[in-house]
């Protein structure tokens, strides 16, 4: 590394694990390193779980790393470092304050007297574009509006780095879009009152059109899976075919099917509990893309980006759902791309009872955890099973919101193919109504 | 309108204005008032009239005022109390252990049944002086006030949002502007309501704590609620109806000059994104905004306080704050074992003193006794239910009517029930009825009507798509009833009902013994049997009655209300 540029951050082997009961610790990041530099914009990027905000709170020093060791310019950090200020995804303002309180916080807290602290939140209120509104109170305002605060607010105290955790993904596109446009503008300005940006995101393109660097997180454990330059001079242009070609780059580095780890002869056999599945992707969004891909215009083949670009969805959104679909082998994706196969094709042309057959196939052939659960039931003389004693056995193998996930899941798509019916209320699965 | 005046021009117009000399003199007569009676309390026991009232109704202003301080003070230490006892709940794990199971013991626990006791331990720190009563007095007030203030301070403060404390820790504010930034504001709203329901509580006990009897001793502190005492000693039922007017009064004037301001004011820390549509200022709040020095004075006041809670301090250097895991772990352990040594000890106290008082019959008896008074509450619940939830729906469901009816239920829960009991007393003495039926439904008098306002709340907030749905569908009848309302109101129904289940149990103390003049009816059940043990100062079967009357609250509310609203709340909300 460039030793005259100044070094802000230097995160090395930080690994953050939660411990558990049972023998296996839950590592949400293994083995992460970062260095940030002056005079960049750097990106965290990945899926929605991959670590990303997790090390965006241990550099800001909210979080302890389990281990490693995390430098603020040369100097270990412990506690919240000065000099560092942060943005909130959920803009974190508070409700009770106007915004010229809110934005006077962050120098109240560090003992600025009162003029002082009035004329540099007034500053940093006009350089946001928030001129005028220094006495409406958050709730009158509109999210692009509160953002202004949350990021006037971070800005007012010089902070040599800015944190920012999602701060778009609350807005509409329209806002969202104005809102980065006008940081970046400040930015090569050279008007933000900020030596450097670190900002977690999941939209690939929002990382490809501000930052100068992009570190892609892998899942479960996070890591670091590749690190990314971009080139491109500001302000850049999303159709510029070199732009698209890095975002498409970056889905295909996203989709990419980690490599199985190499295990030991005597490794006990893979669990069924042992990976998560991915939330939110209900039986009505699998077939939606399903026939989508089928039909027009993409006749079976499509280029995620753009795919995603026509459905007005987010990375974030897109990626679990070609996963699912991938999982159960409905279709498959390479290079960016996603192809539907022949059972795919075949559940798009059946009829509803079918379709639920062709659904039920797949689950019991490839989604082990289904399979158990419905062994199970089989096996019962009475035809029920506590819920209960399938989230403990997945929290030994994750964290459990994943584990509430991955149970959810499991209870929606098994309903649907009907293997098995739940109670909501006694948190048991049953075999009544099923034929 | 102040919002027309531009802030330059407003700073120029501090000049006092006509209502600057209205709140001068409101507030100048309020002072002397004040001053009048705080002397009153510091004469000895025996000065004559010290501890006598009159039933001249002249003296009802006088009386109401000394009355209103009493509860004021009460209130008062209802607030040192929140902000001590919750703040420690909350922010201590291992204090909290303690301390949140005890607050929520002493809420159910009829205090009213140790009054007697507290008298003789205030008289005792006075000697002879007429402060020891007036503590007495206002400690009584003040158990009816503060457990529910202090844990709505701890919940409030236990459900801070996650992204606000994150914030105020990244921007490095010390744990005391945390506290007064972040905890406390987000606390306002809740304890702002909470405080007023207190002062509705607080009001039934005024009647029962301002004259005692010791032995055969009456002491009678001037006071609404001694005046009624002897209205109802003299059988004169003119002076019940003065005493009536004059609290309808007082607790008009302190809703009005208050609460409505103070809870249009808390509106500003409600937790909402969302702009909502609010209600008109209040009057009060209207004057105080408009009175140039009032504002003014508010606004330094104001200033003062922030500037306050503003300050950088800081109560432990922050590298020192982590333990090790082992050496928390030790000091744990520590705190359990010393926990465990107290708990022992007061249970061989508890023990040895019951074995020495006390026999197993006593006990047996007054399970008995709390079987019959747990029968009343369960048909009283039933009865008031029936009777309530469909005048609420139908309140409800019509704003107009709804807006009317919620304060006029929120007054009458106010009202103190006690002062009602004269005319059923002589009901039932003419008619020669069995005062074990009769005598029962004074027990819900002061507190159906939580039912009645929680119901018409949920009733007001029921999804209008979802009425249109039903509508549509053409579902009435008895299977609207079912199917749509009640689930649609239920975690309401359950809320006003926890509520007004725990405060009959404790107006069964008042309510199964009533007198008018020498006349005493007298109802079988565990109130009666805590009535008539202070009645004699037999201190062990009080305690064995508040007891035995505390375990069958917490048990009622553990096994009913508790699962009852916990289902409510998985499955009938809408969210």
């Amino acid at each position: 590394m460039d030793a005259a540029v100044e070094s802000l951050v230097r995160v090395s082997h930080c690994r953050q694990a939660y411990h558990k009961e049972a023998n296996t610790d839950l590592v949400v990041l293994d083995d992460v390193n970062l260095s940030l530099r002056a005079g960049e914009i750097v990106a965290l990027l990945g899926r929605s779980g991959s670590g990303k905000s997790t090390l965006l709170r241990i550099v800001s020093g909210l979080l302890r790393p389990t281990e490693g060791e995390v430098l603020w310019r040369g100097r270990r950090l412990d506690g919240p470092a000065d000099g560092v200020a942060m943005v909130f995804q959920s803009f974190a303002l508070f409700p009770w304050l106007t915004v010229q309180e809110n934005v006077e916080l962050g120098l109240e807290a560090r003992g600025v007297a009162r003029a002082e602290r009035e004329r540099r939140a007034e500053a940093a209120i006009d350089l946001i574009g928030l001129g005028g509104f220094e006495s409406a109170y958050p709730k009158e305002l509109s999210g692009g509006m509160r953002q202004r605060v949350g990021l006037a607010r971070a800005l007012v105290v010089h902070p040599d780095l800015l944190l920012m955790d999602e701060p778009f993904s609350a807005l509409d596109v329209l806002t969202a879009e104005t809102l980065r446009t006008d940081l970046i503008d400040l930015w090569s300005e050279g008007k933000l009152p900020v030596k450097s940006v670190l900002m977690v995101t999941h939209n690939i393109e929002e990382a490809v059109l501000m930052c100068d660097r992009i570190l892609v997180f892998s899942s479960n454990p996070g890591r670091v899976a590749s690190e990314l330059i971009v080139p491109f001079p500001h302000p850049r242009n999303r159709l510029d075919p070199a732009f698209r070609q890095m975002v498409d780059d970056i889905y295909a580095l996203m989709t990419r099917r980690p490599k199985p780890e190499p295990r030991a002869l005597t490794a006990e056999p893979v669990s069924p509990m042992a990976n998560p599945l991915p939330s939110r992707v209900g039986t009505n969004l699998i077939s939606g893309l399903l026939e989508t891909l089928a039909g027009e215009p993409y006749h079976g083949r499509a280029d995620l980006p753009a795919l995603a670009g026509a459905l007005q969805y987010e990375a974030d959104e897109l990626l679990p759902l070609a996963e699912a679909l991938q999982m159960l082998q409905f279709a498959v994706t390479e290079e960016g791309d996603i192809q539907i196969t022949e059972t795919g094709r075949r559940f798009v042309e059946a009829e509803t009872d079918q379709r639920k057959r062709i659904f039920g196939e797949a689950l019991r052939m490839h989604v082990p955890l289904v399979r158990m659960i419905r062994q199970v039931l089989d096996e019962r003389w009475n035809h029920r099973a506590s819920a209960v004693r399938f989230r403990e056995e997945l929290e030994d193998h994750m964290s459990p919101d994943y584990a509430d996930d991955t149970l959810r899941t499991v209870i929606g798509w098994g309903r649907y193919a009907e293997l098995y019916s739940y109670d909501e209320e006694e948190e048991q699965f049953s075999l009544e109504d099923i034929a | 309108m102040t919002a027309t005046i531009l802030p330059s021009l407003a700073a120029a117009r501090r000049l006092p204005n006509f209502w600057d000399a209205v709140a001068i003199v409101v507030v100048f007569g309020a002072l002397i008032g004040g001053l009048h009676v705080a002397q009153g309390t510091l004469v000895p026991i025996d000065t004559p009239g010290a501890t006598q009232v009159s039933l001249d109704p002249a003296n009802l202003p006088e009386y109401a005022v000394r009355t209103t301080l009493r509860m004021f003070a009460a209130l008062f230490a209802s607030l040192v109390f929140t902000f001590t006892y919750g703040t420690a709940a909350a922010k201590s794990r291992r204090l909290g252990l303690v301390l949140v199971p005890v607050l929520d013991i002493l809420q159910s626990v009829p205090i009213l049944g140790f009054l007697t006791f507290t008298v003789v331990f205030f008289m005792r720190l006075f000697p002879g002086n007429v402060l020891g009563l007036e503590f007495a007095a206002i400690f009584a007030i003040f158990t009816s006030q503060a457990w529910n203030m202090a844990f709505s301070l701890y919940q409030s403060l236990k459900t801070v949002p996650a992204d606000l404390a994150e914030a105020s820790v990244s921007f490095h504010l010390t744990a005391w502007q945390r506290f007064w930034r972040l905890e406390v504001p987000f606390a306002v709203p809740g304890l702002v309501w909470n405080t007023m329901m207190s002062m509705s509580g607080g009001w039934f006990f005024v009647v029962a704590s301002e004259a005692v009897s010791v032995g055969d001793h009456t002491w009678k502190l001037p006071g609404i609620g001694s005046y009624v005492a002897m209205a109802l000693e003299e059988r004169d039922i003119a002076a019940v109806l003065y005493a009536i007017a004059a609290m309808l009064v007082v607790i008009l004037l302190y809703d009005q000059l208050l609460f409505r301001p103070l809870v249009a004011w808390s509106a500003r820390f409600r937790f909402e994104t969302t702009a909502a549509s609010t209600a008109a200022d209040p009057w009060m709040l209207r004057l105080l905004r408009r009175t140039r020095l009032l504002a003014l004075a508010g606004e330094t006041f104001g200033r003062t306080i922030s500037a306050l809670g503003g300050l950088r301090v800081s109560f432990r250097p922050r590298s020192a704050r982590k333990l090790t895991r082992t050496a928390s772990r030790t000091v744990d352990a520590v705190l359990l074992v010393l926990l465990g040594l107290a708990v022992a000890w007061a249970a061989w106290r508890l023990g040895s003193f019951a074995a020495t008082e006390l026999t197993w019959s006593d006990l047996g008896q007054t399970v008995g006794l709390g079987l019959i008074t747990l029968l009343r509450v369960v048909v009283l619940m039933v009865l008031a239910s029936l009777v309530w939830v469909p005048i609420g729906v139908w309140l409800g469901l019509r704003p107009v009517w709804a807006r009317r009816a919620q304060p006029l239920a929120q007054f009458l829960a106010a009202f103190p029930a006690n002062l009602l009991f004269p005319p059923v007393v002589l009901f039932i003495v003419h008619y020669r009825l069995d005062p074990d039926i009769w005598l029962t439904p004074l027990m819900v008098l002061g507190t159906q009507w939580y039912i009645l306002f929680n119901v018409v709340a949920g009733a007001a907030a029921f999804p209008g798509d979802l009425r249109e749905a039903a509508t549509n569908f053409r579902i009435g009848g008895l299977l609207w009833w079912r199917k749509v309302i009640v689930p649609g109101i239920f975690t309401y129904y359950v809320t006003g009902a926890i509520t007004a289940s725990g405060g009959s149990w404790n107006a069964a103390i008042v309510a199964e013994v009533a007198s008018w003049g020498d006349t005493k009816l007298r109802a079988h059940g565990l109130g009666a049997y805590i009535a008539a043990a202070t009645d004699k100062g037999d201190m062990p079967r009080v305690v064995l009655g508040v007891a035995v009357m505390s375990a069958f609250v917490i048990l009622f509310n553990r096994l009913l209300w508790h699962p009852l609203y916990a289902f409510a709340q998985r499955r009938l909300t809408l969210t």
